[in-house]
């Protein structure tokens, strides 16, 4: 019992040289005092890094936090990185005068309505793509990926024309359809990777039972792909909430407007830009895409991969 | 074919082909695959290859909405004779190319050191990555507002810093002049997308076995040396993939144009894809605008087709 400190300060003092050899070492040698440098100067451009990805959005809070007098009153000496007075009045000027709630509930019918439609889609061609024996599966799917390199504004005239003649102009459905550009690329692909990888004896036992294919796709394949599926929905969703220049082209009155397109006509409707109303908006629309990336960062960052560098 | 069909005949199962029972049930499967596919083939198709026939179409065409009353009748290459005599499209060919190269290759080099950065394993580089992730994941939208509120010369911190620090340009509205406002739709554009170029480049970073290295060190190379003659040629796919990707973002780029500078001051920072908006929505002019289209998409082409080409592995 009595051994215990005994025993620690022993172990420390055994210890102790070996730890504390480097650290002396660093100090005195040329060698070492350069790693250290090297060190300190990493973490230096670690916080320059932090600082350049985040301080803008303290900007745009820090602005979305003033009224309109203070606003007009500009950046300065009693109003600096943190303004005198803090008050929620842009955020409700948004909601009551400007009602940005309708684009907001536009833009999440939109967002999930492309998610759902191109995870179904994309989880029926990605399987046909990695398992069934189709013919110029090679040609197929080279079409899908660079469909996602055609030009957006390419698109626009055709489409505003096809839209018009079948009046569907100012209606945000077409746009689900239209989003699919963005979307079905790259989920196919991820799809289509991760089907091929699942081991085909799971396939074969409920094919032998006597299950169709689709319900070995639907009660095999896609439970035990839920995290591919679950990877490809968050970035379908993200690329569909982020679209703004079909949105301009094809929506026309402000109940129509998805968020991004409601955000930019505040700027250009006013006499006065008042960045603290459209500051406002702005955080209210990148709060649900930060919380996406802060839960699902790791999912998000192998899609991004997965989706380019495999195959 | 033989092996296949020889396995069959016997009832064998074949490995990795599907069960024995197959000879009808392949027919079966191949025709579900193509059922499978037809959806996601015939929308693509529908917001794809429909826009770029009916471009094509139209750009032989006068198709001209506010002129309603005109036939829409064949005129030939009038509209594409009107991109280099009537109009701005030589100019905004030219800025929205310069744009691109100056874009893609700053936003290269700093996308290659955060990922360098993010590759050493320290405390905090999983908080890092979140906070880079972030600028890529919000709408373009953001990224273009955030920055115009950053530069304006009233309530914007880019002033506000240079007159505190007294450095000279705190009074500057950089969205009114050329070079300041393309300054800074280019800081916009790069805070969007050097995470993108990170990410990417960091896993072809991790791609890279560690041995590699080992080997490099052993041989006496220095840190220049491994970089240089290791780390680069190995990270030669994942570099095509982000140019690839980045240059052609680049050269259509169209939401923050529109959104900071509108095409101005004047029309100096009209890109191509923003004179193609002002053509189908402003003038509503769908033979010209077509025009545009096709030569947007048959640059994009050839432009995806020469990185590809310079990038190709060389083995």
């Amino acid at each position: 019992m009595a051994s215990t400190p005994a025993s620690t300060k022993l172990s420390a003092a055994v210890a102790a040289p070996v730890a504390a050899a480097p650290r002396v070492r660093r100090w005195r040698t040329w060698r070492g005092r350069r790693r250290l440098g090297g060190q300190v100067l990493f973490y230096l451009g670690v916080l320059v890094v932090l600082l350049i990805a985040l301080f803008p959005f303290y900007w745009i809070l820090r602005t979305s936090l003033e009224s309109n007098a203070e606003f007009v009153q500009g950046v300065g000496s009693t109003n600096g990185l943190v303004p005198a007075h803090l008050t929620l009045s842009s955020y409700i000027d948004d909601f009551t005068q400007l009602h940005f709630l309708t684009p907001l509930l536009n833009s999440a019918i939109v967002a999930f309505g492309t998610t759902v439609v191109t995870i179904v889609v994309a989880s029926l061609a990605g399987y046909a793509l990695a398992r069934l024996p189709i013919r110029g599966g090679g040609a197929i799917l080279t079409f899908v990926l660079l469909a996602g390199f055609f030009p957006v504004l390419a698109m626009v005239g055709p489409l505003f024309l096809l839209y018009r003649d079948l009046g569907l102009l100012d209606n945000i459905y077409p746009l689900i359809i239209t989003y699919l550009v963005y979307t079905l690329p790259l989920s196919t692909w991820l799809l289509r990777n991760f089907f091929a990888q699942i081991p085909k004896e799971l396939e074969e036992a409920a094919l032998v039972d006597g299950a169709s294919r689709l319900q070995t796709l639907r009660k095999v394949v896609i439970p035990v792909s839920i995290p591919a599926v679950f990877t490809a929905g968050i970035l379908s969703f993200i690329l569909a909430w982020n679209d703004f220049a079909f949105a301009l082209s094809f929506l026309d009155s402000p109940s129509k407007f998805t968020a991004p397109l409601a955000i930019v006509v505040f700027g250009q409707s006013q006499f006065e830009t008042y960045f603290n109303r459209i500051d406002a908006a702005v955080v209210v629309i990148t709060i649900p895409i930060a919380i996406l990336v802060l839960i699902a960062q790791r999912r998000i960052v192998s899609g991004l991969t997965a989706g380019s560098l495999k195959g | 074919m033989g092996t296949r069909s020889v396995a069959r005949r016997l009832r064998l199962p074949s490995i990795g082909g599907p069960p024995p029972i197959a000879g009808v049930a392949r027919k079966a499967d191949r025709r579900l695959g193509y059922a499978l596919v037809a959806p996601a083939v015939l929308l693509l198709l529908l917001v794809t290859g429909f826009p770029l026939a009916y471009n094509l179409w139209n750009s032989f065409h006068n198709v001209i909405l506010s002129n309603a009353g005109a036939p829409q009748n064949f005129v030939g290459l009038k509209n594409y004779a009107e991109l280099f005599t009537t109009t701005g499209f030589p100019q905004a060919l030219a800025r929205t190319l310069g744009f691109m190269v100056v874009s893609v290759v700053l936003e290269t080099i700093a996308g290659l050191a955060l990922a360098l950065m993010l590759h050493r394993a320290f405390r905090g580089r999983g908080l890092l990555r979140a906070a880079i992730l972030i600028p890529w994941a919000v709408p373009t939208v953001v990224s273009a507002l955030l920055w115009t509120t950053m530069f304006d010369p009233r309530s914007g911190f880019v002033d506000y810093l240079l007159g505190i620090l007294h450095l000279p340009g705190s009074q500057t509205t950089w969205l009114a002049g050329e070079w300041t406002a393309w300054a800074a739709v280019l800081v916009a554009d790069a805070w969007k997308n050097v995470p993108f170029i990170a990410i990417i480049l960091l896993a072809g970073l991790q791609l890279i076995p560690g041995d590699v290295y080992e080997a490099a060190r052993i041989d006496g190379a220095s840190t220049w040396q491994s970089f240089r003659r290791m780390t680069l040629p190995l990270l030669r796919p994942a570099l095509m993939v982000a140019l690839v990707f980045r240059t052609l973002q680049a050269f259509l780029v169209f939401d923050i144009i529109y959104i900071m500078t509108g095409g101005g001051p004047g029309t100096t920072t009209e890109t191509l894809s923003y004179l193609n908006w002002q053509a189908f929505l402003v003038d509503t002019n769908f033979g010209f605008g077509g025009a545009i289209s096709v030569s947007l998409v048959v640059i994009s082409l050839l432009m995806a087709g020469a990185i590809v080409f310079v990038m190709r592995p060389r083995t």
